[in-house]
């Protein structure tokens, strides 16, 4: 379903989310929006409007108790191996095209059309609704290793790539092949910060990444990957229930994995 | 009157004081629209009714209605100007017109509608030829250019205007490169139109709009195309007939209306059936292979309601009302063959636009509902009175018809 040819990897940073560990505490959330400068909202319980590129959803399994069970599914951006954002986009503003394979987001080439936030099924991308003001003080808060973005842009979770290019620089400084890191020398704000180490991060291509054996895993599965879209972020849960809201089924369809 | 030597040639108008109280009318909505947009502009769009769910809302629909509603513009001076059906040439003008404003006006709803309209340049500037939307963005300008082309020697034909000997000159030359002004102007709508559908039928990441296709073109493009060109004339024919009702003058005859009645009656059946092809093969193939089932991309607000009334009462009852030559010949069922028909057409842009957003894909997401905010129906009102605005201004000063004056004699 690719409408353009799609650019080969030999990195794929990814990530790998056990849904049976996440307890939905929103540290990722937390994190996210510290490290990536998010303004203080309005409203930020008004997720209609509000910036989370990381997002925790509560899923339920709809029985009765006490059968009743709950799972909590993080959702950053999935850094689609075949994204429907980035071909849609009328001005060049999103490229898959840097070995590693993220997502880029470049929001001073944005014009605010909004037409790659329509083409993502996962509602990854977002809408700056309102002008970014820091109360004072907050300023303090801001960090330079990342660029605030103006109202009337999209923008999106790009797995901190800021901390891409800082562990890359350090692989040089050490006289190191900046494309061959080790595992962990490069992760997300929302992997460093998981509580209970439910999100690990890492290159999907490396069999020394834990990331690479993670996904292989028989109880991993993509969101909708049924749709074509390629995502590079696995979910792992042992429960049937939880894997089978990973994708939509019709009802004679088993579920994928174990 | 003051402004008589102004007026086309041998025809009556109201008075001046009478029309300036309509101007006036319709330029309190102009303003409260300015003021909208004003809003709009200063504290952003966080003052509509769009949200992180629904990209796209009123604007978008209002857009690709007015662009659909405009079509009558390319297809008639297609039909006119290339295939040579004289019988054109007594509504040709307010055709285009018609597509000039609903273009224009289109555009003004689009400077509101990105968030950084600053940028809206960049358009050109760093064009992704991937992108349906590039496609739209050239098409729609170049295609305004050709319409502006097309209004200008009708402008220059107004009585004072014509007398410079120098516009004289300058609209008959335009006259006689209208051809090719006409054969652009179809190229260009052809493919913006089928773009603007093929903006839903590429996003494979949404069941409710995703289409198969030939080559790059989704299903979509095609059926934009056949949808716009199956309205776009009835809707022209509607608005002469509102303008007989409004002016009491006759102004286009009725053996025109019907034959624009027959071009979209037969060009609705074309796309009925081609429509209905699709929704099929969408509902039995292309659904079940991303995991869903017709029912499930619909739900109590966004039924399938809409899909019955879109392709049942707006669809296979006007294109009865147009095909049959005995409903046809009665003015009452004309235009309501005409109108079922725009409305399908809207309704059609309105499910692309609206239920494709507020339909779930996530399996454990939910179903939003979408309710515009005063500023989007404020500007949209706008826009519509601006139309009127320039189709009043058109009729009171410029020859636009031209069997006004036999018709009346």
């Amino acid at each position: 379903m690719a409408i353009y040819k799609l650019k080969e990897f030999k990195i794929k940073w990814g990530m790998v989310i056990d849904l049976d560990k996440c307890t939905g505490c929103g540290a990722c959330m937390i994190s996210c929006q510290a490290e990536n400068n998010m303004a203080p909202m309005p409203d930020a319980t008004d997720k209609m409007y509000s910036l989370t590129w990381m997002l925790v959803y509560r899923l339920s399994n709809g029985k009765p108790f006490p059968e009743h069970d709950v799972a909590y599914l993080p959702r950053p951006c999935m850094q689609c191996g075949n994204p429907n954002c980035v071909p849609v986009c009328p001005v060049i503003a999103t490229t898959k095209d840097e070995e590693g394979g993220i997502v880029s987001q470049i929001s001073p080439r944005c014009i605010g059309c909004r037409y790659c936030q329509a083409a993502c099924a996962y509602h990854s991308r977002y809408f700056n609704w309102h002008d970014p003001v820091w109360p004072k003080g907050m300023e303090k808060t801001l960090t330079p290793f990342t660029s605030t973005r103006p109202r009337g842009v999209v923008e999106k979770c790009h797995y901190c790539h800021h901390r891409f290019k800082a562990a890359k620089e350090k692989a040089r400084y050490d006289g190191r092949d900046p494309m061959k890191l080790d595992d962990g020398e490069y992760v997300t704000a929302c992997t460093e910060n998981c509580p209970t180490g439910a999100i690990k991060f890492g290159d999907l291509m490396n069999p020394d990444h834990e990331v690479y054996h993670l996904s292989k895993s028989p109880n991993a599965f993509r969101l909708l990957e049924r749709l074509g879209l390629d995502p590079q972020l696995y979910y792992v849960s042992e429960r049937e229930w939880v894997r089978r809201q990973g994708d939509n089924y019709l009802e004679h369809e088993p579920t994928k994995g174990v | 009157m003051i402004d008589k030597e102004w007026l086309p040639e041998g025809v009556e108008r109201c008075s001046f004081g009478k029309f300036m109280v309509w101007i006036g009318f319709l330029g309190v909505f102009v303003l409260l629209g300015v003021y909208a947009s004003y809003v709009v502009w200063s504290t952003g769009l966080i003052t509509t009714g769009l949200n992180n769910y629904f990209a796209f809302g009123l604007w978008i629909v209002f857009d690709l209605a007015v662009i659909a509603l405009g079509a009558g513009a390319f297809f008639s001076g297609f039909l006119f100007y290339i295939l040579r059906i004289d019988q054109l040439k007594n509504i040709i003008n307010l055709a285009v017109i018609v597509g000039f404003v609903c273009y224009s006006g289109a555009m003004i709803i689009l400077t509101l509608e990105v968030g950084q309209p600053l940028r809206a340049w960049f358009g050109y500037w760093h064009p992704n030829v991937h992108s349906m939307l590039t496609e739209v963005i050239f098409c729609i300008t170049c295609y305004l250019i050709v319409l502006i082309i097309e209004f200008i020697p009708l402008i220059l034909e107004n009585k004072k205007l014509n007398k410079i000997r120098f516009l004289h000159h300058l609209a008959h030359n335009f006259h006689v490169y209208m051809p090719l002004f006409a054969g652009v102007g179809t190229f260009l709508s052809f493919f913006h139109q089928g773009s603007l559908g093929g903006m839903y039928g590429v996003l494979f990441s949404q069941p409710f709009a995703y289409r198969e296709g030939f080559f790059i073109w989704p299903w979509t493009f095609f059926l934009f195309v056949a949808s716009a060109i199956a309205s776009g004339p009835g809707f022209t024919m509607l608005v002469a007939a509102m303008m007989e009702k409004i002016t009491g003058r006759k102004l286009v005859d009725f053996k025109t209306k019907e034959l624009l009645g027959k071009i979209a009656g037969s060009l609705l059946c074309f796309y009925l059936f081609f429509k209905f092809l699709d929704t099929w093969y969408w509902a039995t193939e292309t659904l079940p292979r991303m995991g869903l089932t017709f029912s499930q991309v619909y739900n109590e607000v966004y039924g399938t309601w809409l899909l019955w009334f879109e392709l049942g009462l707006c669809g296979v009852l006007p294109a009865i009302l147009l095909i049959v030559p005995k409903f046809r010949k009665q003015p009452s069922l004309l235009y309501l063959g005409a109108v079922l028909a725009c409305i399908g057409v809207v309704i059609n842009r309105f499910v692309f636009t609206v239920q494709t957003l507020a339909h779930p894909v996530m399996p454990f997401d939910t179903w939003q509902v979408y309710v515009p905010a005063w500023t989007e129906v404020m500007t949209c009102i706008e826009v519509t009175a601006y139309c009127i605005l320039i189709i009043s201004l058109s009729y009171r000063y410029l020859p636009v018809f031209p069997q006004e004056r036999k018709l009346n004699g």
